[in-house]
């Protein structure tokens, strides 16, 4: 196509680049951080924190000594400089983790048993992924986990497992021919017999698979967190549902009784309720009983996020729309039947959320339970730890790796939560 | 009744297997069982009590409020002294829970929701601190976070000595304010004669900035008028207040503290407990409210924005008068749930020695006097009625705000 004209260009020119400013780092930079003068003022304040906060910790953390015997070591190692004293995790991280009073020859028995823990729950968090046969790992998993943790013989939780089986194939006999309720007696009784029967043969094979026994007052350290958080939450879930449909029920005696103890609890502290734990229970219960204390605090904590997690279901309940309510009533479904098949199910899901929260603040908070004087990780810290002569005023470096472990668990379930909540979404958005 | 309701199938009236099969009475049977077993078990578990409390040779009584508490409380907002009752104790714990619960309250929202709009900002390495400050505050107990800012105040700021001679290493903020390791000493109000009259005119211009506000805003929708409120609302704020102050001859005079001996003297003197409690809880309660902040803006629509935006309204007036308001009403559900937290969280005092009324009547009092049962009995009470007060209060303020709906 060439022009007759010489001053007509013949050739295409290239697209000349787009300005310096408008393109990679300098635009994304121009936009993001110094978009206006506020913009401006805020990213060079963040930077200078950022800068301040590394400069102030990197030399702490990076000229931490690992290894010395007290403080005055540390010190002496250091000798002037800045730095942290990581020692003191090095010198007592089993007592962080396992208590003072655990047997040192059996950290084995709770590591394992927190090891299991993955792979048993994974077939409930993982529903889609795992084929749900595995979720019989789930339910042996406490007895299991009992059994290393507290010891003694494995026939105490084997016979318990029995009599729980019996109880649920008596329930499943008797609801098909006489409903509900006679189901539930059914089980109770069926529950009931097999453990007294249970208690000779235990007796007779105390020494079956024994491991040595630890008491309840030698739990300690984060591995008491770990219990009294995984213990709670998982008797708390089906109290939580039974107060919550409780408080939606029309029956106004049963509503009455479920607002009244749900509006109490949470109107209190949780500090309130260990301190009942600790002095007050143990009159409640007939003359004689010698509750750990352990069991105690888990009655009491087990109450306290009940109510919590009733809250949550309750905005669950309310949340579906009336037309299910309905639609199980058109079916024929009598209550425990619409319950199960079709309110809680989709109740429950829009739980999750509001669940995994409960969770998350019950498994913080029973670090309270070191102002009632258990050893828990906090109670460790504060007690054996800082009060020592060795390592007194190494409070950074305790209460920082304290703080971590609770982070990582905390964090990793929240993020679960968050990814179950986009697996369950339905709907398209 | 039963006998008129369903002829055709009931022919013969009430028997007594409906008790249990027919759905309209079937609910009393349920009711009616549930309470015979909650009689039951309350009966069982006071049954108990009273049993194990004869063992013990103890009884119900309330009279040790009454008898001289013997015990020294650091922080006392009212009278006390150790020769007071427990009752008078527990009152002044009652108090400092309340002072320490206020300050909190105030200060978490105040940066929650700084956090909370930073949080959205378009700056990404603020909005990414912000991320950072939240997650690493929400996910961690706040008694490990009341414990670390304790013990590093109590371990790093100057000892009073240090403020002391010519070679002083530690000086005074505007020499008014010194932050010691035994804590934050700051000036304190001294009122002289005519200083209640000097009182009642700062509290009357606060009224009146509020009576102005509602004015120009009764103009603006009558007429359209827009009349100017900050400057108009400052000069009634400090005006009468100024011109009081001199005519009536300095009737408030400030008194600063001062070293003397081995502490200071004067001024009020914020304990290291009160602040570590204050600061901790301040932040954690911030964290989470920064959370709810964020999804109350994000709840609002952009086409909100759009349109604001579209009228003609600058980005402040969108903000104040579209986002804001909307944004409100879903986040105040949430934040007085955060308020009963802190109050609740509150009680952590006793781990820091701050007294409260954990402190004092369910700590000291408790056990010195062994009544353990009334004692908590009573502290779980005051939390209760503080909680239901607190979200009566809110509720009344939500109500409010609440979409008007016909």
């Amino acid at each position: 196509m060439a022009s007759e004209y010489s001053y007509v260009r013949t050739d295409f020119l290239g697209e000349s680049p787009p300005p310096a400013r408008e393109t990679g780092a300098i635009k994304w930079m121009r936009e993001n951080l110094f978009s206006g003068w506020l913009n401006t003022i805020l990213t060079v304040l963040a930077i200078y924190f950022v800068v301040w906060l590394v400069v102030g910790v990197w030399p702490w953390f990076a000229n931490g000594v690992w290894d010395a015997d007290n403080l005055a070591e540390c010190r002496a190692i250091l000798d002037g400089a800045t730095g942290a004293c990581f020692a003191v995790l090095s010198d007592r991280w089993t007592q962080m983790l396992f208590g003072i009073a655990y047997p040192a020859d059996g950290f084995w028995r709770p590591t394992l048993a927190f090891i299991l823990l993955f792979p048993s729950v994974a077939p409930a968090l993982f529903a889609q992924y795992v084929p749900r046969k595995f979720l019989i790992a789930t339910a042996l998993y406490p007895f299991l986990a009992y059994w290393l943790i507290w010891g003694g013989t494995i026939m105490i939780p084997i016979v318990t497992l029995i009599g729980l089986i019996a109880a649920y194939f008596a329930f499943i006999r008797l609801e098909r021919a006489s409903g509900f309720f006679m189901g539930l007696v059914g089980g109770v009784v069926a529950a009931a017999i097999i453990w007294y029967l249970g208690g000779f043969v235990t007796d007779a094979m105390s020494g079956f698979l024994a491991l040595p026994e630890v008491a309840s007052r030698d739990m300690g350290g984060f591995m008491l967190n770990m219990i009294l958080g995984v213990v709670c939450v998982s008797l708390s879930l089906p109290l939580g549902i039974v107060l919550a449909l409780g408080r939606q029920s029309s029956m106004p005696i049963i509503k009455g009784i479920c607002v009244i103890f749900i509006e109490f609890i949470r109107g209190v502290p949780l500090i309130t309720l260990l301190f009942v734990a600790n002095v007050v229970l143990a009159y409640f219960f007939p003359p004689g009983t010698n509750l750990d204390l352990i069991l105690r605090v888990i009655i009491m904590i087990t109450m306290f996020s009940a109510a919590y997690i009733a809250e949550v279901i309750r905005g669950g309940l309310a949340a579906l729309p009336k037309g299910q309510y309905e639609a199980g009533d058109s079916l024929g479904l009598n209550y425990s039947q619409a319950m199960r098949l079709i309110i809680l199910p989709q109740a429950l899901k829009i739980s999750i959320p509001g669940i995994v929260n409960v969770a998350v603040g019950l498994f913080k908070d029973t670090t309270l339970v070191s102002v009632i004087s258990m050893f828990d990780l906090v109670g460790v810290i504060r007690g054996p730890i800082l009060s020592s002569t060795d390592w007194t005023g190494v409070y950074w470096e305790a209460f920082g790796f304290a703080a971590l472990l609770f982070f990582v668990i905390c964090y990793g379930i929240s993020q679960y939560s968050q990814w179950l909540e986009r697996q369950l979404q339905t709907d398209h958005r | 009744m039963s006998t008129t309701t369903d002829p055709d199938t009931r022919p013969d009236g009430f028997r007594l297997g409906m008790l249990i099969n027919d759905t309209r009475y079937r609910s009393y049977t349920f009711q009616f069982i549930a309470l015979v077993l909650l009689i039951l078990g309350l009966g069982y578990l006071i049954s108990n009590l009273l049993d194990n409390l004869a063992r013990a040779g103890l009884n119900i009584s309330w009279a040790f409020l009454g008898e001289p508490a013997g015990y020294d409380i650091n922080q006392r907002p009212i009278e006390y002294t150790s020769q007071s009752t427990h009752a008078r104790a527990s009152m002044v714990g009652a108090i400092n829970t309340l002072i320490v619960a206020f300050l909190a309250c105030i200060s978490a929202t105040v940066i929650g929701v700084v956090a909370g709009v930073l949080r959205l900002s378009n700056n990404w390495i603020v909005s990414k601190l912000m991320s950072v400050y939240v997650e690493a505050f929400r996910n961690v107990p706040v008694l490990i976070w009341i414990l670390i800012i304790f013990l590093a105040m109590s371990n790093a700021l100057p000892q009073p000595r240090t403020f002391r001679g010519d070679d002083a290493t530690s000086s005074m903020l505007f020499d008014a304010i010194a932050v010691t390791n035994r804590g934050v000493y700051i000036p304190s109000f001294v009122n002289g004669a005519g200083s209640l009259i000097f009182w009642i005119v700062v509290i009357a211009s606060i009224v009146g900035v509020f009576w102005y506000r509602k004015y120009a805003k009764k103009v603006l929708y009558a007429t359209g008028r827009m009349l100017p409120t900050f400057l108009p609302s400052l000069g009634i704020l400090i005006v009468p207040g100024l011109l009081a102050y001199f005519i009536l001859g300095r009737p408030v005079t400030l008194e600063y503290p001062e070293l003397s001996g081995f502490n200071f003297k004067g001024g009020i003197h914020l304990r290291l407990s009160l602040i570590a409690l204050w600061f901790a809880l301040a932040i954690y309660t911030g964290a989470f409210i920064a959370e709810n902040v964020r999804a109350g803006i994000q709840a609002v629509s952009k086409g909100q924005t759009e349109a604001a935006g579209a009228l003609g309204l600058r980005p402040g007036r969108i903000m104040n008068l579209v986002i804001l308001p909307q944004a409100l009403r879903v986040i105040i559900p949430p934040l007085i749930s955060q308020y009963l937290n802190i109050t609740k969280n509150s009680s952590l005092a006793i781990a820091v020695g701050y007294m409260d009324i954990t402190g004092t009547l369910g700590g000291i009092t408790l056990n010195q006097t062994g009544r353990a049962i009334e004692a908590i009995l009573l502290l779980m009470l005051f939390y209760l009625v503080v909680s239901l007060s607190i979200s009566a209060i809110m509720n009344v303020y939500n109500n409010r705000m609440k979409l008007q709906e016909r």
